[in-house]
């Protein structure tokens, strides 16, 4: 550089030192370019969920006192949850139905854990706009399939709460989860 | 506006052309700060930091707005929503880092931007509105950091806030209702922090629209220069873009990392510690003080420990409501700079005697800092006395007299002799090689 | 107009004359003694820490060390306000390891009875914040003789001096001098230790005697490295990510290095057919 800068500019004016000058503004240019676009990276990561949020991820829940037919409202990652203890009556409704006629098929042993079939533990967000369904709470509205009924749009679930009528386009999610002995079960 | 060799916007894309004849953004932008603002080709590197003030600016927007997306302005979360930023939000620490260097930054970027001023006389005519709309900028500032470091509610956030509503208190019958005005209470509490995060996040908007008149009018004389010479003819400027655009880029970088430095190996540096302790109410820090760039300011506050008197037979004025009234008077005397300095010349380069007066002045301010920082004991009060003294004569008694009977240097005719001059020199010394240039006699330049 | 301006001028620098006039009389008439605190105060020792130093990071087994120290001579009467269990991942440990260090805390994290809705207490999970030993300040104050012990969150950034300060005072107590004057010697319930501002200060030494806490990493446990592993933990439970921010800033700098470099050349290329 210091050559080209000392020397009179007039005589330098060939196509090899055009062409050189060019390369170093272009790269000047991109590599402002390239650390701006870096820049940006935490700008917009700093709205994902933050560390103790994340750190939410995993809770345990005491279900000794769940008798059968009932069903209690918890909460993972601050949404709600489901966790329902089913009857045998429920278990042999839901079995009964010709999975291939669902919307969403799926069976009731694909949504609960091996040994623990009684167990149906789903999100309680409707999959249509995210309203809480009924049904969990005693006397609440259980809908014509007998799970849970969304007031918001009228999606109807069945006891292994699968998307029997209304909008919604899915059955309720079944979170992860894992029993950490046959009275709690960790959920995430 | 600007001069009649300015290049016009003629946009070659389309797509430009049915933008600019729907909306002259692109023609402003180019008029502005691209290639059609014609601007002096002797400007130095002290001309950066217009610029890197409004990058400062931005800088502080940014970080400051998505410090707001996880802050909490309720005292009793409000220091632990900072730690949550500082631990738990995803580069959260840089945000916060970043904003609080950002601040010390942009007020250092400014006063040498206020010093260049001071030196090239740029405040003078026809640049009045502009070094005006400035001070307006800065005051503004001013008040923004004051309001953002209460924020955290650390222990200088909340004694800070006691202390500078307590100079309103200095002012006789409507002091105290005032003070509990701006506070919303007796002492900082909830309600002062409600208003001051609302007011800390409305004034930098404030201060970018300030930024839009203070360009405003620089754009109509067009930019000083370190001659203080007017711009004569077209061979006197060059296009803002690429010239100055490429300046300002590489004067970016510089500022850049400088920055970075500061904010990852030294971000605790400019602060306070006693900030990292959670207010309270109940107890008073041992050494309260305010951040650096207030320091001259605080330092001329407390140098006022005499009551004025009548002969010592009945106070005049109390000695707080004089530093209070001085510390004002330093920013607002400021204003008058225009008109107190008569000289005809622009460039302290010229004025041999103001050259004196300036250094002496930089100084001066120097030590008001340094004293500002200090516990109010003497030797640092006589001091800060002796360096207020001054600050006040400078402008009010030094300035005037300078201007009235200074015999400035010879000006160059025009910008364009005074960088010939200087190529002519060093041609001289280029001319002659193996003398070594030490042994020329050189011209003065 | 000017004229006006002037005289304010000469007035501000007539008071200000004045005031420095009658601030160097009293000056010059009255005695300088140094104060008691400043002659007796002592500066930080010189210590050093893995995390100093622009290329430092956190030694994981020193943090862990300090943890054990906190746990057993710190935790009984210092809380940890911002420092959340589920953290300690960064001293080395595993998300279960993690686990079982806050269910074993030796205090509980405040809670409800789930059938009457009394205060109660429960072991502490991952995601609590280390639990306080008292529940509020009146308590502190009422069982440490009118002194609340800090929270230690924060405290290698809280004080003037930082970690060096820290580590001195622990180790820092000395028996009374014969020379200090009868207003500074410790009444009771206060101990001397010349790194504390006033002198005398409610803690008793922390750190009595070598061995106090058995390491599982088998180092001896001596006070200067009890003190010194103690103060480590504090500086990552001030600043966790420190070692992100330290790595961070060499890419960031020596990233922003080039394109300056590159920015001064295509500056000079641009100004190249331009005197000025």
């Amino acid at each position: 550089m210091a050559t080209v800068e000392q020397a009179d500019p007039v005589l330098k004016e060939d196509g090899e030192g055009v062409r050189r000058r060019d390369f170093i503004n272009i790269a000047a240019l991109g590599v402002a370019g390239v650390g701006a676009t870096i820049a940006v990276i935490p700008l917009v990561n700093q709205m994902n969920p933050s560390a103790d949020v994340r750190a939410l991820s995993s809770v345990d829940i005491d279900i000794s006192s769940i008798q059968p037919g009932q069903a209690i409202k918890s909460t993972w990652r601050k949404q709600p949850i489901f966790v329902r203890n089913l009857t045998p009556k429920e278990i042999a409704e839901a079995n009964a139905v010709n999975v291939s006629t669902l919307r969403d098929p799926q069976t009731l042993a694909e949504r609960t854990e091996e040994g623990h079939e009684n167990w149906l533990i789903t999100l309680a967000v409707c999959t249509h706009l995210g309203c809480i369904p009924l049904g969990a709470g005693e006397g609440e509205n259980k809908g014509a399939f007998g799970g849970y009924f969304c007031p918001c749009h009228g999606s109807s679930y069945d006891t292994a709460a699968r998307i029997r009528q209304g909008p919604a386009p899915r059955n309720l999610e079944v979170p992860p989860y894992t029993f950490t002995s046959d009275t709690v079960v960790q959920i995430g | 506006m600007s001069f009649p060799w300015a290049k016009h916007y003629e946009p070659k894309n389309p797509a430009m052309r049915w933008i600019d004849e729907r909306l002259p953004l692109p023609r402003l932008v180019y008029s502005a700060v691209g290639a059609g603002y014609p601007v002096p080709r002797n400007l130095n590197y002290f001309w950066n930091f217009g610029v890197l003030a409004g990058v400062a600016l931005v800088v502080q927007i940014i970080t400051g707005v998505i410090l707001a997306m996880h802050y909490t302005a309720n005292i009793d979360t409000a220091f632990n929503s900072v730690e949550a930023i500082m631990r738990d939000v995803n580069s959260g620490w840089l945000m916060r880092y970043a904003h609080a260097n950002g601040a010390s930054f942009f007020f250092i970027v400014v006063y040498i931007h206020i010093f260049r001023g001071l030196f090239y006389g740029s405040y003078k005519a026809p640049r009045e509105m502009i070094w005006l709309l400035g001070l307006v900028i800065f005051l503004l500032m001013m008040a923004t950091a004051f309001m953002g470091y209460v924020l955290p509610w650390g222990q200088m956030s909340f004694w800070g806030a006691q202390v500078i509503t307590g100079f309103f208190s200095a002012i006789p019958v409507v002091g105290e209702p005032i003070r509990q005005w701006l506070l919303g209470g007796f002492v900082p509490d909830q309600a002062t922090l409600n208003r001051f995060f609302s007011l800390h996040y409305l004034l930098p908007f404030v201060i970018a629209g300030t930024i839009i008149l203070h360009i405003w009018a620089l754009h109509i004389p067009g930019s000083n220069n370190p001659t203080g010479v007017s711009v004569k003819g077209p061979q006197d400027t060059v296009p803002f873009h690429p010239y100055y655009t490429a300046k300002d880029g590489f004067g970016l970088g510089v500022f850049l990392i400088l920055f970075s430095f500061m904010v990852f190996f030294l971000p605790n540096a400019l602060g306070h510690a006693d900030n990292y302790i959670a207010a309270n109410p109940l107890s008073t820090p041992a050494h309260i003080v305010p951040e650096w760039y207030f320091w001259p300011f605080y330092a001329i506050l407390r140098a006022f420990t005499v009551d004025l008197s009548f002969f010592g037979l009945f106070t005049i004025v109390e000695a707080k409501l004089l530093g209070v009234i001085a510390m004002f008077a330093s920013i607002l005397i400021l204003f008058f700079l225009p008109w107190l300095d008569n000289s005809p010349v622009r460039s302290g380069n010229y004025r041999p005697k103001f050259k004196i007066a300036f250094i002496i002045l930089v100084l001066d301010v120097l030590v008001l800092g340094f004293c500002g920082q200090m516990p109010a004991e003497e030797p640092w009060v006589m001091l800060s006395q002796l360096a207020a003294a001054y600050y006040f004569a400078h402008f009010l008694i030094v300035l005037p007299l300078i201007s009235h009977f200074e015999k400035p240097l010879p000006l160059p005719g025009s910008i364009t002799e005074a960088v010939l001059n200087k190529h002519r020199i060093k041609g001289e010394r280029d001319a002659l090689p193996g003398m070594g240039s030490a042994t020329q006699p050189q011209p003065a330049e | 107009m000017k004229i006006i301006l002037n005289l304010i001028g000469a007035f501000f620098v007539a008071i200000l004359v004045w005031s420095f006039g009658a601030g160097a009389v009293e000056y010059l008439t009255s005695s300088h003694e140094e104060s008691v605190e400043h002659k007796f105060h002592e500066e930080p020792l010189d210590v050093s820490f893995p995390s100093d130093g622009a290329l430092g990071t956190f030694d994981k087994a020193q943090l862990q060390r300090g943890l054990k120290v906190f746990r057993e001579v710190c935790a009984a009467c210092h809380s940890l306000n911002q420092v959340a269990f589920r953290s300690l991942t960064d001293l080395g440990y595993s998300e279960d390891q993690a686990k079982t260090i806050a269910a074993e805390w030796p205090i509980e994290t405040p809670s409800i009875n789930p059938e009457t809705g009394e205060a109660a207490t429960r072991p502490s999970l991952p995601i609590d914040h280390f639990p306080a030993p008292y529940p509020n300040v009146v308590a502190a104050r009422a069982a440490n003789n009118n002194a609340v012990p800090p929270d230690l969150s924060l405290i290698t950034k809280a004080r003037e001096g930082g970690a060096p300060y820290v580590y001195s005072l622990l180790i820092g107590y000395r028996p009374v001098p014969a020379d200090l004057p009868e207003a500074n010697r410790p009444s009771t319930g206060l101990y001397y230790n010349p790194w504390f501002a006033n002198l005398n200060l409610a803690m008793p030494a922390p750190l009595t005697s070598a061995g106090q806490v058995t390491y599982d990493d088998g180092t001896e446990a001596s006070l200067p490295q009890m003190a010194k592993d103690v103060t480590a933990f504090l500086i990552w439970t001030a600043e966790p990510t420190l070692p992100a921010r330290k790595q961070t800033g060499w890419a960031v700098i020596l990233f922003l290095i080039l394109a300056t470099g590159l920015g001064y050349m295509a500056y000079r290329n641009v100004w190249i057919d331009q005197k000025h």
